[in-house]
């Protein structure tokens, strides 16, 4: 159970997958515009991490080592394929705003990464935790930059998913009224994620180069 | 036909694909610290974007769509590029020795560049033909070049500058990426 832990734990801080190894950040800066669609990518990330870890420590022992990489390839893809078709059913306004980049799951690195690097050769069991420790990690590192883009983008802060809820949170009072729009633009997204990265490096979470 | 221009211009500057729609982004950063493989890479990534959208066009509306399983679109549209990149290296490395020596190495890298998937799936929804989906290959291809060239250039410049240590590497990159994209949103948004 000790193992379970330090394997979950270091997914997110020690290998973070975006602010550490800088993986997958076509998904991060693409739908990080709003909270909920933060929130909504990195569920479904998780779904496809958890489900491929599973499947792909479960085979191992079968897989021939020189066909392994589509192999992986074709599982990931299924799972991208469920969670693309359960998302359009069932909360299609998401699936919506998401756009291509809910498919496009299927080239996350993170995922390749971690089945190929940890899920192809330890038992189930670890597989899971390390993969749940990446779900968090891109989790934590989405909520914290698609927050900033829509505090900082649009003056306020709203989980909206039609049907289901719209929960109006805050406005805040200047920008409320005129928000640094340049956030929730592409050049916003690069600068962003450029300050952050210093930041963290500055605080010593990161090693520099 | 004449919707094929505004496509490709489109393609290049105000929908670039890494700085305005975001894809592609780990070979920009990866592959953009020196000019001459930057030029490479670009060229493949165009390369592989024209064949793709032919193969994807293809696969979609004669297989998919008559046998009515499009949702199948996402698994097979990945095995399909990943032979194919295979298929085209393998013809370079038999026929053209020099070509193989300056592409040879960044096209299995590029198998799972998510520019090239996504492009297709842009392909797709857009419900381009044939004609259209081969110029927003190409378009795409070329916009992606003309941005890694961009930013090979500047970060070859950044190698020298004097910078805080925090900010060396990645993070100076991002904030040079804000720039570029600043300029093809904007000015070129107010241009075309």
């Amino acid at each position: 159970m000790a193992k379970f832990w330090k394997q979950f734990l270091s997914g997110i801080v020690i290998t973070n997958p975006l602010f550490v190894l800088a993986l997958g950040l076509c998904p991060a800066l693409a739908v990080s515009v709003t909270v909920t669609n933060g929130i909504g990518m990195s569920l479904a990330t998780a779904f496809v991490l958890l489900g491929s870890a599973i499947v792909v420590s479960s085979i191992k022992n079968f897989v021939p080592n020189i066909v392994r990489i589509p192999i992986f390839i074709v599982v990931i893809a299924s799972f991208v394929t469920i969670a693309d078709l359960t998302l359009k059913a069932f909360i299609p306004t998401l699936a919506d705003s998401l756009g291509i980049f809910l498919p496009l799951i299927v080239v996350n690195c993170i995922i390749m990464g971690r089945a190929e690097a940890f899920g192809s050769k330890h038992p189930v069991h670890l597989a899971i935790a390390d993969a749940l420790g990446a779900a968090v990690g891109f989790a934590i590192a989405m909520i914290i930059i698609s927050f900033l883009r829509e505090v900082l983008g649009t003056g306020q802060l709203a989980f909206k998913v039609v049907p289901y809820f719209d929960i109006h949170l805050f406005t805040l009072p200047v920008l409320g009224t005129s928000p640094m729009a340049l956030f929730i633009l592409p050049p916003g997204a690069f600068l962003l994620i450029g300050l952050l990265l210093a930041l963290f490096r500055r605080l010593g979470v990161l090693k520099s180069e | 036909m004449s919707d094929l221009l505004p496509i490709f211009i489109r393609m290049i500057t105000t929908s670039n694909i890494v700085l305005v729609m975001y894809l592609g982004l780990c070979p920009f950063f990866g592959v953009s610290k020196k000019l001459g493989p930057a030029i490479s890479m670009g060229a493949a990534v165009t390369l592989v974007m024209t064949i793709a959208a032919i193969a994807t066009w293809v696969i979609n509306y004669y297989i998919l769509i008559p046998f009515d399983v499009e949702f199948m679109y996402i698994v097979l549209f990945i095995l399909v590029i990943s032979s194919l990149v295979q298929m085209v290296e393998m013809t370079i490395k038999r026929t053209n020795a020099t070509l193989y020596n300056a592409l040879g190495i960044y096209l299995p890298l590029i198998t799972t560049n998510c520019a090239i998937l996504g492009l297709t799936f842009l392909n797709i929804r857009e419900e381009y033909t044939i004609i259209q989906s081969i110029v927003n290959g190409i378009g795409a291809g070329v916009g992606f070049a003309i941005a890694l060239i961009m930013m090979s250039s500047i970060r070859e410049k950044l190698e020298l500058a004097d910078l805080p240590k925090s900010m060396k590497g990645l993070p100076i990159a991002y904030i040079s990426a804000m720039i570029l994209a600043l300029i093809f949103v904007f000015t070129f948004g107010g241009v075309v």
